[in-house]
């Protein structure tokens, strides 16, 4: 296709766009009377259910569809690849690598979140010291992957060769031997875990220390006048005031955890049994030419993030109510 | 809403519009502009008299060869245009193998792909929109390429496409000097090379250097070492039914062959030198695998020709230099197998132009232009002029292509089906470097072959 030629087609789309935008302006100003209302507000949803309808449900459904089917897509075979999900090893190992995942991440990226925010609260420099752990969160993971990448790095213990990698140097200055880390399963998993805290601990820490500035003044204060331990304060008024923001950041986190694709693939390419149920899709649907399995490994992804989103949602309600 | 105001917006929407257009055009200018100043050589349009006038007419190319290597391409391609007047379109994409399906399936297919596997090239046949080469095609492949390349063009019996470049993996990496200095020969046959391997471990040093990371296809270049070693005990016919699987994965040829790699690669007086012991072949990646040679920590380093971009600057890559191929020797030194890959080149049209374009590529004229004008590419045409090569590997290269007594494999990785050749053979190779048995992994590979 020519340059003129893709020119020509930009402006085809463009104008449609215009054109639809058009026909529903020109619908929704002639609309009166008593339900008016509903039906301009209708109209104005239209466009955007259409494409949730052709981009967000019917791949959705299609996936499901497919997850039924084998590695070409051509023949019905019942639950089979839910079967090999469940049963072969390797995939009985991705399995077990995203619920080490999912267990480890979002409790302590929270935990040292929260830590770090009761610390430097009302300490001296605290937004310096806020900042600092905040900066990762402007990492893309793909980064951060390269630069943990470096700091697992392995150099042999030769003369003449030099470590490379952080963690190996100051192993080596410690009187250690250089360790590959990211070989041994399953702790090489604990070791793409980390990056993933490291990202993520400055976004808890920012979402539960404005929870805690939040807190009132008064509360504080009759807790004190009470003679409460700083442990009782933290269990007994702060951890209760803020538990809507630790909950959102336990789910968020949760959720993004069990997404996670970028990570394993920069830093392992899921080798070393550090698969997990997004790289594995990735691996068996684009790889492997596997449509089936990939699409029920979807499948698995969408069934166990639901309660997540759900308990999520419930819990910002539960909130708005009170 | 009134009227007035929709009009006011579709302006403003226009005018962003506008905005975005002339960013698009600016950032479009490049691609399409030729350089004809380029070096293209002094053409004798007599050898073009064949091919007719073919003024006014347009053929595509789609290839997964991108910049730098592209130009070569298009330059070969002017002589052929100033000749004949035909307009060579060249797109480079580097996702060409998934996109290359999409656009066959679509119908929207290129009129000339050049087709790096002949397992895609299956796939794109299989689609229906690929075309048969035409006889003036078949009758070059058949005067200048061996009938193993023939073969790896041809689909359920019929000839599709001629071979294009080609390149080799059977080689070893070493230096001269060292071996020079240390009074070392280049080994001549399996049993010659661990005489050599145990010589350079007895002088305190790890004779080889290896490494497999890279990225998602971790693990290939075992894949590799496996086919060459299959090749070299069980011979080629046995590779291609092994290819095929015609032979299971876990079958005893198989496994002996892993077994073979493994007395290298899992042998601690041997690996890693400079890198570390067994495991750290898993995490070293191959671009530095072969580094330590220039060091002096390592001697030997099995990879495929195009190693040789890999040295650093002013490594001098000849047979007196800093670092040189020697031929991956086969069991006895009557056997000469050669393991490698190549490109072909698939049609999707057949108009006249198409063609003539087509078989100007399985000439040897079109050979010698392309390797005038490149650095790192040979072909096995056998009408190739040797001589005009100018990197010393690619010389070697050529010479073995066009070996007699060599019988050529393609890289059998590449032709079986995507689950085993770009899933389980990798992964399951880089478990069996970390401490899986071969046994294990032969099994684990033929569990994974689709049903």
């Amino acid at each position: 296709m020519s340059t003129a030629e893709k020119f020509l087609e930009m402006f085809i789309a463009i104008g449609i766009f215009v054109a639809v935008v058009g026909v529903i302006l020109f619908f929704a100003g002639r609309i009166g009377g008593r339900r008016g209302d509903r039906w301009v507000a209708f109209l104005y949803l239209a466009p955007a259910i259409l494409m949730l309808a052709v981009g967000l449900i019917y791949p959705a459904a299609r996936t499901i569809y497919q997850s039924f089917f084998d590695a070409a897509g051509t023949a019905f075979i019942g639950l089979d690849n839910y079967q090999t999900i469940f049963t072969s090893r390797d995939q009985l190992t991705v399995l077990r690598n995203t619920v080490l995942w999912v267990v480890v991440t979002p409790f302590v990226a929270t935990a040292v979140g929260l830590l770090y925010a009761i610390l430097v609260d009302k300490a001296r420099l605290e937004s310096f010291a806020k900042a600092l752990i905040f900066l990762p969160m402007a990492i893309s993971f793909v980064g951060a992957s390269i630069i943990w990448k470096f700091v697992y790095e392995f150099r042999p213990d030769q003369v003449g060769v030099k470590q490379i990698g952080l963690l190996n140097q100051i192993l080596v200055w410690l009187g250690g031997k250089p360790q590959q880390w990211l070989v041994e399963s399953p702790w090489n998993t604990l070791f793409l875990i980390l990056v993933m805290i490291w990202i993520q601990a400055g976004f808890a820490m920012t979402v539960l220390s404005a929870a805690i500035k939040a807190i009132p003044d008064d509360v504080v204060e009759a807790a004190r006048l009470d003679g409460v331990t700083p442990f009782g304060m933290f269990r007994f008024v702060t951890l209760p005031s803020i538990r809507p923001a630790v909950v959102v950041v336990l789910t968020t986190i949760g959720i993004g955890t069990l997404k996670v694709f970028d990570i394993v693939r920069t830093m392992t390419g899921g080798q070393f049994d550090t698969s997990v149920v997004a790289n594995e899709f990735y691996s068996q649907s684009f790889r492997s030419d596997n449509q089936g399995l990939g699409a029920a490994l979807a499948v698995l992804l969408f069934v166990l993030v639901i309660p997540i989103v759900v308990y999520n949602v419930r819990q910002l309600r539960a909130s708005e109510a009170r | 809403m009134s009227l007035r105001a929709t009009r006011t917006r579709t302006a403003v929407a226009s005018a962003g519009v506008l905005g975005l257009t002339l960013a698009l055009a600016a950032c479009g200018g490049g691609s399409d502009s030729d350089d004809t100043s380029a070096n293209a050589p002094k053409t004798d349009c007599s050898q073009f008299s064949q091919y007719g006038d073919l003024k006014g007419k347009t053929v595509t190319v789609f290839t997964g060869i991108v910049t730098p290597e592209d130009k070569a391409y298009t330059d070969s391609y002017k002589p052929f245009e100033e000749c004949t007047g035909v307009t060579i379109k060249y797109e480079g994409d580097k996702s060409f193998e998934t996109q290359v399906l999409v656009r066959a399936k679509a119908g929207n297919a290129p009129d000339i792909a050049i087709v790096p596997q002949p397992g895609l090239l299956a796939q794109l046949v299989a689609t229906g929109n690929a075309k048969e080469a035409p006889a003036e095609v078949a009758a070059n492949v058949d005067k200048f390429w061996g009938k193993d390349w023939k073969a790896y063009g041809t689909v359920d019996g019929k000839f599709y496409a001629a071979p294009s470049g080609a390149s080799i993996k059977s080689l070893v990496w070493y230096s001269p000097k060292e071996f020079k200095d240390n009074g070392y020969q280049v080994p001549k046959t399996l049993d010659e090379l661990y005489a050599l391997s145990d010589k350079i471990a007895a002088s305190g040093k790890k004779p080889w250097c290896a490494g497999i990371s890279s990225g998602e296809a971790t693990g290939w270049p075992v894949t590799d070492w496996m086919e060459d070693m299959m090749l070299r005990l069980n011979g080629p016919e046995t590779y291609d039914k092994w290819v095929k699987h015609e032979i299971p994965f876990n079958s005893p040829e198989s496994a002996a062959a892993l077994d073979e790699a493994g007395k290298i690669l899992k042998n601690d007086k041997y690996v890693n030198g400079g890198l570390g012991d067994v495991k750290s072949i898993a995490t070293t990646t191959f671009q530095d695998a072969g580094l330590p040679i220039l060091d002096g920590t390592c001697s030997l380093h099995r990879q495929a020709s195009f190693y040789a971009a890999n040295w650093p600057k002013n490594t001098k890559v000849a047979e007196d230099g800093d670092v040189f191929a020697f031929y991956l020797p086969g069991k006895d030194t009557s056997s000469k197998p050669l393991l490698g890959g190549g490109e072909f080149n698939l049609a999707f049209a057949d108009r006249p132009e198409v063609k003539a374009f087509q078989t100007y590529l399985s000439t040897d004229t079109w050979a010698n232009i392309k390797v005038s004008v490149s650095q790192g590419w040979v072909s096995a045409n056998k009408g190739l002029d040797a001589s005009k090569l100018t990197s010393p590997v690619d010389k070697l290269a050529a010479q073995l292509l066009q070996d007699q007594n060599a019988v050529f494999r393609f890289d059998g990785s590449d032709m079986m089906p995507g689950a085993v050749g770009s899933n389980a053979f990798w992964k399951q190779s880089t478990s069996w470097i970390t401490g899986q048995s071969t046994k294990q992994t032969v099994d684990n590979i033929e569990a994974a072959w689709p049903k």
